[in-house]
């Protein structure tokens, strides 16, 4: 497997000790991997890390192809006077050429996105003014602007209503099926069996692999400590919630 | 009828009066299309820090009869580097900094303006006088609106990406920190060209009022910032024709005209933003 996304031996931090250490795992082309941890377990960090914004205290983080970072939609400026299309339009500026207007090849590709993700009829709208979950899809149609490979997608379900995060999890299994790799960092245990691995985290790595070795009692407890609440520890399959403080994020 | 032809022809029969109509147009609309960014990266107090902080380097154009709009820019080139030595130290920080590096300035302009040997009247420099605007000075505002205009205009993009979503901005492509000094510079010119006719004290009103009178009716960042500089040009000029009519210092005039559009502007129920779209509709799951 050629891997996309690739860390080895990682710690990385913002001075002083490493928010996190002992971070190793590689995802190919189509891949599907979901990021666990409790709030301050280092998700965001390991971002931070992967898109070089912060230099490794040791070992070595890559991405290998063009990447997208889709933060949550409610930490963006939700007062700004941008479009559901200018904001998918932002992704043309990865192109180069950004001190001119979008081209209308930019547009067509911007349009084509928002069609994808199914908000082609909102095109127009105020970004604040959508709904959580499209507000979500328009940052993921900006990613497809880009033609990123690769996307970092932050807690892209978080105060998403259900019916809305189906739909969006739906849109990552398009996006894989077309070759994408995804991280996706989350504090949804039970959807996270969706994904193809799983990586948990608490300022190390827990565990990386399939759901099925990953989503055990041990690892989850590991992993979350005194925040899990196992609602059934029978047979094979362990159902469990984490309980989220929202204190501050690594 | 003749009342108002007179009124409305008065300021353009002398050069002081079409200098002013034209040195406010161009503050106006520079410092209004520019205020949009000012208030989306919350930059308010730095520009005031700024437009304060520069009072030595006007004071001193003015003894040496050089242009103020040189003075100025030598100003807060002295400010910014007192605000960055000052922040270095931690215990400091930089809100506090600022304020010491400012304060200290303003004084400074204060002594050097009230000394026997400068010239021009420190009033003029703290509030400004548009009808004092030279040719040169003019021509000098001109250049910098020509260039600060197209700067912005080449800047608009990577500007919206990073105010929008600053976490993804650089994943983007957006070169963060040179965006931001672009930012900083445009800011730095835009002052140099306020505070020309509107002083040190008032100029930031040029900056901060058309954002305020438009932002809550701007669809988009295009019309953000025409519509900034819309009002920023339309008040000034209104400004001009109010100190004509009244007999009241022109500075004061255009500031006062730019806080009522502000105010106009946060009072006027917002218009229905809906546009037409441009695409084919299609059913939206939420």
């Amino acid at each position: 497997m050629n891997a996309l996304v690739e860390c080895s031996g990682l710690a990385a931090g913002y001075g002083g000790a490493p928010v996190i250490h002992d971070v190793s795992f590689a995802a190919g082309a189509g891949e599907t991997v979901v990021v666990l941890g409790p709030n301050g377990g280092g998700k965001t960090t390991l971002f931070r890390a992967l898109l070089g914004e912060i230099e490794p205290m040791a070992g070595r983080a890559q991405l290998r192809d063009r990447t997208a970072y889709v933060a949550q939609a409610d930490r963006t400026s939700l007062d700004f006077p941008v479009s559901a299309l200018d904001v998918a339009l932002m992704g043309a500026l990865a192109h180069g050429r950004w001190w001119l207007p979008p081209s209308r090849a930019d547009r067509r590709s911007a349009a084509a996105a928002l069609e994808r993700v199914g908000l082609a009829a909102e095109a127009a709208t105020r970004f604040g003014e959508l709904s959580g979950g499209q507000r979500q899809r328009v940052l993921i149609a900006r990613a497809l602007v880009q033609d990123a490979r690769i996307l970092l997608l932050d807690e892209p379900l978080a105060g998403v209503d259900p019916a809305s995060a189906e739909g969006i999890a739906a849109l990552f299994g398009e996006l894989s099926g077309d070759g994408r790799t995804l991280l996706v960092s989350s504090h949804d245990i039970e959807s996270a069996r969706r994904y193809e691995r799983v990586l948990c985290m608490n300022r190390r790595q827990v565990a990386y692999g399939p759901p099925a070795e990953t989503l055990t009692r041990a690892v989850l407890e590991q992993t979350y400590g005194s925040e899990i609440v196992v609602i059934d520890g029978s047979g094979d399959r362990v159902r469990a919630l984490a309980v989220q403080h929202h204190d501050h994020e690594h | 009828m003749e009342l108002v032809g007179s009124f409305l022809l008065d300021p353009l029969q002398s050069s002081i009066g079409r200098h002013a109509l034209i040195e406010v147009t161009l503050l106006g609309a520079l410092s209004g299309a520019l205020g949009f960014w000012v208030v989306s990266y919350g930059l308010s107090y730095g520009a005031e820090s700024l437009a304060h902080g520069l009072l030595p380097g006007l004071v001193g154009a003015a003894l040496l009869g050089a242009p103020l709009i040189a003075g100025a820019f030598a100003g807060i080139v002295a400010t910014a580097v007192l605000i960055a030595l000052a922040a270095r130290d931690r215990r400091v920080g930089p809100e506090t900094a600022t304020a010491v590096a400012v304060t200290g300035m303003l004084g400074l302009g204060v002594l050097m303006a009230l000394a026997p040997a400068t010239p021009q009247r420190l009033a003029e420099l703290l509030f400004g006088n548009p009808l004092a605007v030279s040719g040169g000075d003019l021509a000098a505002a001109a250049a910098l609106t020509l260039l600060g205009g197209a700067a912005l205009f080449a800047l608009q993009r990577p500007l919206a990406a990073l105010a929008f979503d600053a976490a993804a901005a650089g994943s983007l492509g957006v070169r963060t920190g040179a965006v931001r000094v672009g930012l900083a510079v445009l800011l730095a010119v835009a002052v140099c060209v306020a505070v020309q006719g509107l002083g040190n004290l008032l100029a930031l009103a040029a900056l901060i009022a058309p954002p305020l009178a438009v932002r809550r009716h701007a669809n988009s960042v295009g019309g953000a910032m025409t519509g900034g500089a819309a009002v920023g040009a339309v008040s000034g000029i209104a400004g001009i024709y109010v100190s004509y009519g009244l007999n009241v210092a022109a500075g004061a005039a255009v500031a006062l005209a730019l806080c009522a559009a502000a105010a106009i502007g946060a009072l006027a129920p917002a218009r229905a933003r809906a546009r037409a779209t441009r695409l084919r509709p299609a059913p939206s799951p939420r």
